[in-house]
């Protein structure tokens, strides 16, 4: 497996190197779906529909160095036009995800143009409201978003040649994983292209960058607007694995275990990414079965879970300051190193 | 009118609640630089603990008095055990660790005191004030809640403005390396930072807890709140903080009470937004704004 990976890292076309790996992963989830019970499988779904988002919103922050704390509420958009396409306007899947897609594309644009002149904590805050602000249409407009209760629609059908067999959930996680695929595609194309190279100029040093002739608040936008595709996709694939769209999934704990997850995870590296989707995942099941391992009264058993999670950011960031990603580089170099350069081409 | 009276005292007298957990984070921004998200579950923690002293005591102001000196001495733990360590690091990871430790607060406040919201007696009479026959919507305890946020902003000015003290502590959030050249024991200039803010935090606790209950998870509003207000003014800025909050609690009260409480977060949003459009870092921003 790392001899494949060091093939592909190696390859000096970012195009082939890109459909390589988007190939690499593809495979790996097919055999992963194949293998995995009908939990697990849901599990990938929602990794995948997470990983679409946490691509998008590392490559912000990590690579544009601009913080959001309101890509939960992009989420919402994606998830509820794709429940509205689906499920009142009978749009078939894919139109209606790329309908999802273009319509968060132009909520942020709009977003991402008042983005570029906030700096740190004040496009944090900007885009906090925005993700305590968004939620409240739900409950505006009752009549056409379902108020409290969401809008609720029907689950995809495996197609009928996959066999009358064919698991949902296996569906399912395969509709999420195409969409993860396409995202790994694109970012991993973009982050080593020249608009790339353009996010990281400007995070390092606006001046200079606008001095090499990059319109600095150009480019801060169109990296909103990329992860805020990002997110609309992840939403609408939420909305597809979920089968409900509904305010109480897309709260500001939503915007911020985004970003959690990403920091945890390892900011800028598209495997970081997939670190935080498989923390998001992952760890709540943990953090719960942990807690109900020991014979605990019900009050401390039920915030046990959220103790543990808390724990859990606090201690990573103290230990691997650079994330997840960060700290098996890390690893991965010194054992490189232990072994001679040979082995160097095999980390990931 | 007398709707309208009522929701501008309304609004004051929140908007005051506002402009004290604006001032908390406006203390530990300069300070440390670093978003104190940890603010909620810190003073959520003093109240709980407030709310245990006054049941088994009796006695309010003893506890009010406890929950302070609590805060004081849990914002200088925090900043010692905690932040102390990711101060130098990436911004995002004291960020991190804020969230965190707020997860984990709430998390052991349910523990401990269990998660469903309890009630918390007020300082003072929440019956209006009886003006021309008619019960206003403002009570001896608001008056209390503007007084003490009055207070506390005067009391900042003076230690910033006029004392050793605080002339050190500007010294060392505005320039480290000078600061310590000079004399000043930066890092003890942080920690105090940090047990100041959480006491003007947990006073903001005690003022809110009548109306919210205590709760683990009974503060979250009041901290967004205070944020979107410290951002509102700038977040260097006490005087920011106190205008951004008052400001703030007005209008929501107005959104409140005119077109009812579903749309105050959208209100929030449409007010920061229009604001740091005109002005990026805030209403009482210093710094002129970068251009590139």
């Amino acid at each position: 497996m790392n001899t494949v990976l060091a093939r592909i890292q190696g390859s000096h076309n970012t195009l082939a190197r890109s459909l390589g790996l988007v190939v690499f992963a593809g495979a790996v989830l097919f055999i992963a779906s194949e293998a995995l019970g009908a939990y697990n499988e849901l599990q990938l779904a929602n990794g995948a529909y997470y990983f679409a988002v946490l691509a998008g919103l590392t490559v912000l922050t990590g690579l544009s160095g601009q913080i959001s704390l309101g890509h939960g509420a992009l989420m919402a958009v994606g998830a509820y036009t794709v429940a509205l396409l689906i499920g009142n306007e009978q749009w078939p899947l894919v139109p209606a995800l790329l309908a999802a897609v273009a319509l968060t594309t132009l909520v942020g644009i709009a977003v991402g143009a008042a983005a570029t002149r906030l700096r740190g904590p004040y496009l944090a805050g900007a885009t906090l409201a925005f993700a305590i602000g968004l939620p409240a249409l739900a409950d505006k407009y009752t009549g056409t978003f379902g108020g409290e209760n969401g809008l609720v629609v029907n689950p995809p059908t495996p197609p009928s040649w996959l066999g009358a067999n064919f698991p949902l959930e296996r569906w399912e996680a395969w509709i999420a994983g195409l969409g993860a695929l396409v995202v790994l595609f694109v970012m991993n194309n973009l982050v080593r292209s020249g608009v790339g190279r353009s996010f990281r100029a400007v995070r390092d040093d606006e001046i200079a960058a606008s001095l090499c002739g990059l319109r600095v608040g150009r480019v801060q936008t169109l990296a909103f607007v990329l992860s805020a595709a990002c997110a609309g996709l992840g939403g609408g694939l939420l909305t597809v694995v979920l089968q409900l769209a509904s305010p109480g999934a897309f709260q500001l704990e939503l915007s911020l275990s985004l970003l959690t997850a990403i920091v945890l995870g390892g900011l800028g590296s598209l495997l970081g990414a997939v670190w935080g989707a498989a923390v998001l995942v992952l760890l709540p099941s943990w953090t719960n079965d942990i807690a109900h391992s020991f014979s605990l009264s019900t009050g401390v058993s039920a915030n046990m879970p959220l103790a543990i999670y808390g724990l859990v950011l606090i201690t990573a960031m103290l230990v691997w300051p650079s994330g997840i990603q960060g700290g098996v580089r890390a690893v991965v170099s010194r054992v490189g190193k232990r072994r001679g350069p040979r082995a160097k081409g095999a980390a990931p | 009118m007398t709707r309208f009276i009522d929701l501008t005292l309304n609004g004051i007298s929140t908007g005051a609640v506002y402009a004290v957990v604006a001032l908390a984070l406006v203390l530990t921004w300069r300070a440390t630089r670093i978003v104190n998200f940890a603010q909620g579950g810190m003073l959520m923690i003093t109240t709980f603990i407030a709310s245990s002293v006054i049941s088994t005591s009796g006695s309010y102001w003893l506890g009010f008095a406890v929950a302070l000196v609590c805060g004081l001495v849990l914002g200088a733990v925090v900043e010692l055990a905690l932040m102390r360590r990711v101060e130098s690091g990436p911004p995002l990871n004291a960020v991190i660790v804020a969230l965190g430790l707020l997860i984990l607060l709430q998390a052991l406040a349910g523990m401990i005191w269990g998660n469903t919201p309890r009630s918390f007696p007020p300082a003072f009479s929440i019956r209006g004030y009886d003006v021309g026959g008619t019960h206003v919507l403002f009570a001896p305890n608001d008056t209390f809640t503007v007084l003490a946020v009055i207070g506390v902003a005067a009391g900042l000015a003076a230690l910033f403005r006029g004392t050793t003290i605080g002339l050190k502590m500007r010294a060392a959030a505005f320039q480290p390396e000078v600061a310590r050249m000079l004399g000043v024991r930066v890092g003890r200039m942080f920690t105090l930072g940090w047990a100041l803010a959480a006491l003007v935090g947990s006073l903001a606790g005690l003022l809110v807890a009548p109306a919210v209950f205590v709760g683990p998870n009974q503060f979250d509003p009041i901290l967004i709140f205070g944020f979107t207000a410290a951002v509102l003014g700038g977040l260097d800025s006490p005087v920011g903080a106190v205008v951004g909050g008052v400001a703030l609690g007005l209008v929501l009260s107005y959104v409140s009470g005119y077109e009812g409480a579903s749309l105050v977060t959208l209100a929030a949003l449409v007010i920061l937004i229009a604001v740091l459009m005109i002005r990026p870092g805030g209403l009482f921003s210093s710094t002129q704004e970068r251009r590139v």
